[in-house]
C-alpha cells in the first residue's frame, strides 16, 4: 500500500491503466505485477472490495470456502475448495479466506469476504489509486508514435483528479448498477439495493419482481417477517440443483419456493408484470400471464429485483458493443472489446466472454472463483501481446504427458473452476518439441493455431457429473474426445491413462523428442 | 445472458414467432439467452459436439463447410436446429460475417420448447420444408 497521504499514480500517460479495486481488478494487478508490467490501479472506491463492500444485502456470501479438503490450503489444489480467496503464485499469500472465517458457515459473510480482499490487497502489496473516479472517455492519436503499443492510439480517462491515458485499458468495474425494465410505475419503487432494515417489512405483502437469485435472497430472508411474498417475472424460476451450473436460484434461497409449493404464505407466478399502480400507502400490480389471465395483485411493498446492468459509462458511444439484458460488453475469448481493440475487461463482467457454452452450460466467469483464473489468463495475454514479455512455456518428457494431464483435468483448479472455458494446452511442434502453452481459453485453441497441439478441458452437459474432454489437433484439424465421467470426480485411474495414451499417440509420434 | 427489453419488439416481426400474442412472445424471449458475436467469429464448429438452437436477432453470418462458403443468413434467420434435432455434432462451421447477435435456446432445451409452442414447431417446419426445397432444386 501506499504511505498515508502519498497517492500512487497521479494523472498522466501510462502503458496500461485499470479501473476498478474489487477483486477482479486486484487479482489482475497482482498478476501483472508478477509478470513485471507497470500499470496503474484506479477506483472511485475508499479501499479494496468492490462490490462487497456493500452486498448481498443480507450479508452473506453466496460462494464457499470449504475449510477440509484433504490438501494443504497453500496448495494449488485447495484453489478448487476455495472459491473466495485471490489468487497467489507464493504460497504464504494463498488462501486468505479460510484463516478469517469464525467457522460458522462455508459460505463467508460479506465482512469476511471484504476482509479477505483488503487484506490479499495489503499482504501482496497492491497499489491503487483510491477515490478517482473515471468520468469519461475519448480516443486520440498516440503521442508516442512508434512506441505506443496499442496501434497509435491512446485512451483519455478523464476522472475526479485529472486525465489519464493510455493505448490499453481494462475496466473492472463490475456489473452492479440497478436496472429496472421498463415496466410503467417500476422506476418509483425501491430496488434490491434500496432493501430496508428487515424489521420494517413486519407483518406486510411485499411483491418481488424477478426470480432470480437477487429476488430470492430477499424472500428468503424476509420468511420470517413478511405476511404475504409474492415473486413474479415471465419466465418459471431455474434452480442451480437442476441446471448443474450456476445458472439459477441456488440452494441457500430455495426456501420460498418449497413454501409455495407446499402453499404457505409464498405466491411464484410465471407472469408478465403490465403495471405497477401507487394505491394510498401501497400498491396494486397489475400482471397477464401467456394464457392471457390478468391477474391484480394488492401489496404494501415493491421490490425491484430486476438486475444490474454493467456501469460502462460513455465506451458505448466510443464503438463498445453491448448485449443481454445486463449491457455487458461484447468480448473476444482474451477479454478484449469484440468492437474497439485496446479496451479489455475483468472481473464479473468477463462473462459477457461466452466461449464455446457448449450444451448452453455458461462458463463461471461471472463469479470469483470463476474470473480470479480470467484475470492470470488476461495479465499473460497482455504481457505477450502488448509489452513484449513472452510467457515461460516449459518442456514436458513425452512419457510424462499422460499423467500430467490427468493430473490438470482431476486437480488442475483453473479447469474445475472454468469448466469449458479455459484449457491446458500443450503444444507437439514437429520443430521444438512438446512444451506447456499453459492455460488458455478453449475458443481460442479450437479456431487459432495450426500446429498439431493438445488441449484438455473438463466439462458438463448440464446432467450428470463433469468429464473431461481432449481435442488433439493434427495437420490443422481438430478432433473432439469426451471420456467418461467418474462417479468420484477421479480422472487418473489406468482407463483414463489407457485412453488418453491412445488418443495421443498419432500425434506424439510425429512431435520432437526433448533434447 | 437474459435478454435486452427491446428482444421482444424484434421477434415480433419474425415468421416463427408469426402467431404469437404480446404475453406469449414476452415468455418466449426469456426463456432464450442473449449472445453477442464479433466479426469472423466461429458461432457453431463443425464436428465439435454441444450445439444450440440460434436465431439472428441483428447481423449476418456465412454458413462454412469445410471451409468453403456456401450461403448467408439474415436477422429472423435461424440455425444450429439440424444438430439439435438429430443430437449429432454441427455439420457446418457458423461464421459471424458482421457483429453478429442472437438468441440461442440449448439443444436439450429444444424438444421441450418446441412441443410447448406447437405454432412456433409448425413454423421451423416450414422452414425446414423451404431448405429442403432449395436443397432439391440445387441439386437438380
Amino acid at each position: 500500500m501506499a504511505e498515508l497521504g502519498q497517492k500512487p499514480f497521479p494523472p498522466g500517460r501510462y502503458r496500461l491503466i485499470v479501473v476498478g479495486s474489487g477483486p477482479g481488478g486486484l487479482q489482475l494487478s497482482y498478476s501483472l505485477t508478477r509478470l513485471g508490467i507497470d500499470h496503474a490501479v484506479l477506483s472511485d472506491d475508499p479501499a479494496p472490495g468492490g462490490m462487497f463492500r456493500r452486498w448481498p444485502v443480507f450479508q452473506r456470501m453466496l460462494s464457499w470456502t470449504k475449510p477440509f479438503a484433504g490438501v494443504e490450503h497453500h496448495e494449488r489444489a485447495y484453489e478448487r475448495y476455495d472459491w473466495n480467496s485471490l489468487l497467489a503464485d507464493d504460497q504464504v499469500n494463498r488462501a486468505v479466506m479460510p484463516a478469517l472465517m469464525d467457522g460458522t458457515s462455508y459460505f463467508p459473510s460479506r465482512p469476511e469476504m471484504q476482509k479477505g480482499l483488503e487484506t490479499f490487497a495489503q499482504r501482496t502489496g497492491i497499489r491503487v489509486r483510491f477515490g478517482c473516479r473515471w468520468e469519461s472517455t475519448k480516443e486520440i492519436p498516440s503521442p508516442a508514435v512508434g512506441g505506443g503499443q496499442g496501434g497509435g492510439r491512446d485512451f483519455v480517462l478523464a476522472t475526479s483528479e485529472g486525465e489519464y491515458r493510455a493505448p490499453v485499458v481494462v475496466f473492472a468495474v463490475g456489473v452492479a448498477h440497478p436496472y429496472r425494465p421498463p415496466i410503467p410505475g417500476l422506476e418509483s419503487v425501491p430496488h434490491y439495493g434500496d432493501f430496508r432494515p428487515v424489521e420494517t417489512y413486519k407483518d406486510r405483502r411485499v411483491f418481488i419482481v424477478g426470480k432470480q437469485n437477487s429476488g430470492f435472497e430477499i424472500a428468503t430472508g424476509l420468511l420470517p417477517w413478511a405476511r404475504q411474498l409474492v415473486l413474479a417475472s415471465p419466465s418459471p424460476a431455474k434452480l442451480s440443483v437442476i441446471t448443474h451450473t450456476l445458472v439459477g436460484v441456488r440452494a441457500r434461497y430455495v426456501q420460498p419456493y418449497e413454501d409455495a409449493a407446499l402453499a404457505g404464505g409464498v405466491v411464484i407466478l410465471d407472469t408478465t408484470i403490465e403495471e405497477v399502480i401507487r394505491d394510498g400507502a401501497g400498491y396494486r400490480v397489475r400482471t397477464r400471464n401467456a394464457a392471457g389471465r390478468e391477474l391484480t395483485v394488492p401489496v404494501d411493498d415493491v421490490i425491484a429485483a430486476t438486475g444490474f446492468v454493467t456501469p460502462l459509462r460513455d465506451l458505448p458511444a466510443l464503438g463498445v458493443a453491448t448485449f443481454g439484458q445486463s449491457r455487458l460488453p461484447a468480448q473476444t475469448p482474451y477479454w478484449e472489446s469484440a468492437t474497439v481493440p485496446g479496451i479489455f475487461f475483468a472481473g464479473t463482467i468477463t462473462q459477457g466472454a461466452a466461449g464455446l457454452k457448449k450444451h448452453g452450460i455458461p462458463s463461471n466467469s461471472g463469479a470469483v472463483q470463476g474470473y480470479r483464473y480470467n484475470a492470470r489468463v488476461l495479465a499473460r495475454h497482455l504481457a505477450e501481446t502488448k509489452f513484449g514479455v513472452p510467457a515461460m512455456r516449459e518442456r514436458i518428457d513425452a512419457a510424462a504427458l499422460v499423467p500430467y494431464l490427468l493430473e490438470q483435468v482431476s486437480h488442475g483448479p483453473e479447469l474445475w473452476h472454468q469448466r469449458g472455458y479455459l484449457a491446458r494446452v500443450i503444444n507437439l511442434d514437429r520443430e521444438t518439441g512438446i512444451t506447456n502453452e499453459g492455460v488458455l481459453p478453449l475458443q481460442s485453441f479450437l479456431d487459432s493455431g495450426r500446429s498439431d497441439a493438445v488441449a484438455v478441458s473438463l466439462e458438463s452437459n448440464g446432467q450428470g457429473n463433469p468429464y473431461p474432454v481432449v481435442y488433439v489437433r493434427k495437420e490443422g484439424s481438430i478432433a473432439e474426445h469426451a471420456m467418461a465421467p467418474d462417479p468420484l470426480l477421479d480422472f487418473s485411474g489406468a482407463e483414463y491413462r489407457e485412453e488418453l495414451r491412445s488418443l495421443l499417440e498419432p500425434v506424439l509420434s510425429g512431435a520432437a523428442s526433448p533434447a | 445472458m437474459a435478454v435486452r427489453d427491446d428482444v421482444v419488439n424484434a421477434i415480433a416481426a419474425f415468421s416463427l414467432f408469426a402467431d404469437l400474442s404480446g404475453p406469449q412472445l414476452e415468455e418466449v424471449a426469456h426463456l432464450f439467452d442473449e449472445s453477442f458475436f464479433g466479426q469472423g467469429e466461429r458461432i457453431l464448429r463443425q464436428g465439435v459436439s454441444g450445439s444450440g438452437f440460434y436465431i439472428i436477432l441483428e447481423g449476418t453470418a456465412g454458413i462454412r463447410v469445410d471451409n468453403v462458403d456456401r450461403s448467408t443468413l439474415k436477422a429472423g434467420d435461424y440455425f444450429g436446429e439440424i444438430s439439435c434435432l438429430l443430437g449429432e455434432v454441427p455439420v457446418a462451421d457458423i461464421v459471424a460475417q458482421t457483429p453478429l447477435r442472437c438468441l440461442v435456446l440449448p439443444a436439450a432445451q429444444l424438444e421441450g420448447f418446441l412441443t410447448a409452442h406447437p405454432r412456433i414447431m409448425y413454423r421451423l417446419l416450414q422452414g425446414e420444408a423451404r431448405k429442403l426445397k432449395n436443397t432439391t432444386k440445387w441439386l437438380s
